[in-house]
């Protein structure tokens, strides 16, 4: 079973190190309006689909492989969006509307006179990328420390994650918290010194998400090989179990739940540059759901099922958003009762052979209450 | 450590010593002021009906409950009303449940590798190698609790019985001073009980054990001092022999 998800794992990983090179070299090498040709639009889109992949992938490290089912983690994702913003907008220097060559437009509207201490250094590119890691890794390891030690477990653990990505909504939205309030961060001129507009930056761009998401996937390939993540699986099935064989599970969720924030973070980190604006919405918590309903779809607890599950709804839903526009949520509401009602492994379900060796109960529930190993 | 100091010669020469343990849930008493002491190397069978208090003394033992009052000493040193259930389970202290709690989406094998002794760390696990001698303790235990031709086998797939057994398969594997057996043959056909009787046995002679169950005619095979449970506290203590022919608990226990 599992050796057949490794396969799966290792087509996927290839046709996206495929797409990381091939893709550049349509877009770029073949003229415009032959067959051949990529338009960047198109590069752009997928480039995003791809950051996303990389959320689903952190998600389900948590939540298909330890029963944490985050509805916050489109806070990780948009606080590391918000540090490659950051850095955007300081490379943007005089060129802005207003032209000061050190504080963004929004702050000059605001009147403010001298730039805030938070943003200090983000005008340099490794201080930025190390925020881009920090900020989310910190907020989660704070947030679970917490949550984990207080034994905190299944809807209630949702619902505070779900918590902490509104208030994080809410304080983004105010002006004086000193991040563009509800315009957030925008009209980024280049990365790097190279133009945001150029195709081949954009290319770049493209390539850059899919070598982040294999990295990603491997790094969580081989946390989920180790002993570690076999241990994090026996947590997610039998928590307290796990505690009475000497197993301090709070540190264990808590590795998983930093690493998967980071990863997050890193998705949002180049997503940014490849959307060209970061606001408050991306803290909404519906986005957060909708990332949980990506993980469903794809396959809980498969890694790759997740990646593929972020790119088929986003790309249905782009193509349906453009169609039928007011109809969408309601099919993404019945493509996910569907898949759950009759996919329960997700669309990589329909890929996998069922297994040999059924186990009585081998969907543990999404929202496992505290395993009540007695009574 | 002042407990320790208090030179108490049953204290230090017991491998578990529970005194004046009272737990309550909500005003319900389920312990009042339980005493039980066992020596290094003994097996106890703990008896009692339903709601006695069998399943809260061995909570308070694993750390899971907290008494209110009362003191809770493993191994002569350890005060286990301060610790929590992994540092209690590192001291030595292995629990099987009543209901077979095994990890059902895992392997026999690594149900066994996740139970061997080794360090329990984040880091230690991330970075663990396959090591011979962990090797060995698995086959060595997979022989014991009959499982060699299972260790493949998706412990979900186990049936009942296989399962108790890979729970107290995984009690060894932790290799514990001290093993908390809560109903291990409930559910299992007359064969299964008197081969789980036998490993018992044969656990015993390098573990203390205690054991609980309803079983009589386990508890007669076990052939260990048996302590009667009632209402959160000693009914009555001796051999299976004395304890039975005690009219107390006949009436509260045997007679039904």
């Amino acid at each position: 079973m599992s050796r057949q998800l490794d396969r799966i794992g290792l087509v996927f990983v290839a046709l996206l190190a495929l797409a990381a090179i091939l893709v550049p070299v349509l877009a770029l090498a073949t003229p415009e309006g032959s067959a051949f040709n990529i338009p960047p639009y198109l590069v752009q889109l997928f480039g995003k689909y791809l950051c996303y992949a990389i959320l689903a992938l952190a998600l389900d490290l948590v939540w298909g492989y330890c029963g944490i089912l985050s509805l916050g983690h489109g806070a990780f994702f948009a606080l590391g969006g918000y540090a490659m913003g950051m850095y955007l907008m300081r490379q943007i220097g005089a060129r802005g509307v207003y032209a000061n060559p050190i504080l963004p437009d929004f702050m000059v509207f605001l009147n403010w006179k001298a730039l805030p201490v938070a943003w200090w250094g983000f005008n340099w590119f490794p201080y930025a990328m190390l925020l881009v890691v920090l900020a989310p890794g910190l907020l989660a390891l704070a947030f679970g420390w917490f949550a984990f030690r207080s034994r905190v477990t299944g809807v209630y653990l949702s619902i505070i994650t779900q918590a902490m990505t509104f208030a994080l909504f809410k304080e983004f939205f105010r002006n004086d918290f000193g991040f563009g309030g509800n315009n957030g961060l925008t009209d980024f001129k280049d990365v790097l010194g190279f133009s945001l507009q150029s195709s081949s930056t954009k290319v770049a761009l493209f390539s850059a998400s899919a070598i982040a998401l294999i990295a990603a996937y491997f790094v969580s390939r081989a946390i989920i090989g180790s002993k570690y993540g076999k241990a994090l699986v026996a947590i997610r099935d039998a928590e307290s179990r796990m505690r009475f064989l000497g197993y301090r599970v709070e540190n264990y969720k808590l590795f998983a739940f930093v690493v998967s924030a980071v990863m997050a973070g890193i998705g949002g980190a180049l997503y940014v540059p490849q959307v060209g604006i970061i606001n408050p919405s991306e803290f909404a918590p519906a986005n957060s759901i909708e990332a949980a309903i990506w993980v469903a779809v794809g396959g809980r607890g498969t890694l790759v099922g997740a990646a593929i599950g972020a790119i088929a709804v986003n790309f249905a839903k782009t193509w349906f958003t453009g169609v039928l526009p007011e109809f969408w949520l309601y099919g993404l509401g019945a493509l996910f009762v569907l898949v759950t009602l009759f996919l329960p492994r997700g669309l990589l379900g329909l890929l996998l052979r069922p297994a040999r060796e059924k186990a009585p109960t081998p969907e543990t529930p999404a929202l496992a209450i505290e395993e009540g190993a007695d009574p | 450590m002042t407990l320790a100091e208090d030179h108490n010669p049953t204290l230090t020469s017991s491998i578990l010593y529970l005194d004046g343990i009272s737990v309550s849930f909500d005003g319900y008493k389920a312990l009042r002021e339980l005493s039980l002491v066992l020596a290094p190397g003994e097996m106890r069978a703990i008896i009692g009906p339903n709601g006695a208090g069998k399943t809260t003394m061995m909570d308070v033992i694993t750390g899971k409950t907290r008494p209110d009052e009362g003191e809770a000493m493993f191994d002569g040193k350890w005060d286990l009303t301060r610790l929590d259930e992994a540092e209690i389970a590192t001291l030595g202290v292995g629990r099987k449940f009543q209901k077979p709690t095994v990890f059902e989406n895992h392997t026999v094998e690594d149900n066994l590798l996740l139970s061997v002794k080794a360090p329990r760390g984040v880091r230690a696990t991330l970075f663990a190698r396959r090591e011979p001698e962990v090797h060995e303790t698995i086959d060595r235990i997979l022989v014991t609790t009959r499982l060699k031709d299972h260790r493949g086998r998706v412990a979900g797939s186990l049936s009942h019985g296989q399962k108790q057994w890979l729970e107290i398969g995984m009690l060894l594997a932790q290799d514990p001073k001290l093993l908390l057996v809560d109903e291990p043959v409930a559910g299992m056909t007359d064969a299964e009980t008197a081969a789980t009787a036998e490993l018992l046995r044969e656990i015993a002679k390098s573990h203390s054990v205690v054991v609980v169950e309803h079983d009589m005619t386990f508890v007669r095979e076990l052939d260990v001092k048996v302590t009667c449970l009632h209402e959160g506290a000693v009914l009555a203590e001796g051999t299976l022999d004395q304890v039975s022919a005690d009219p107390r608990v006949v009436e509260v226990y045997l007679g039904r």
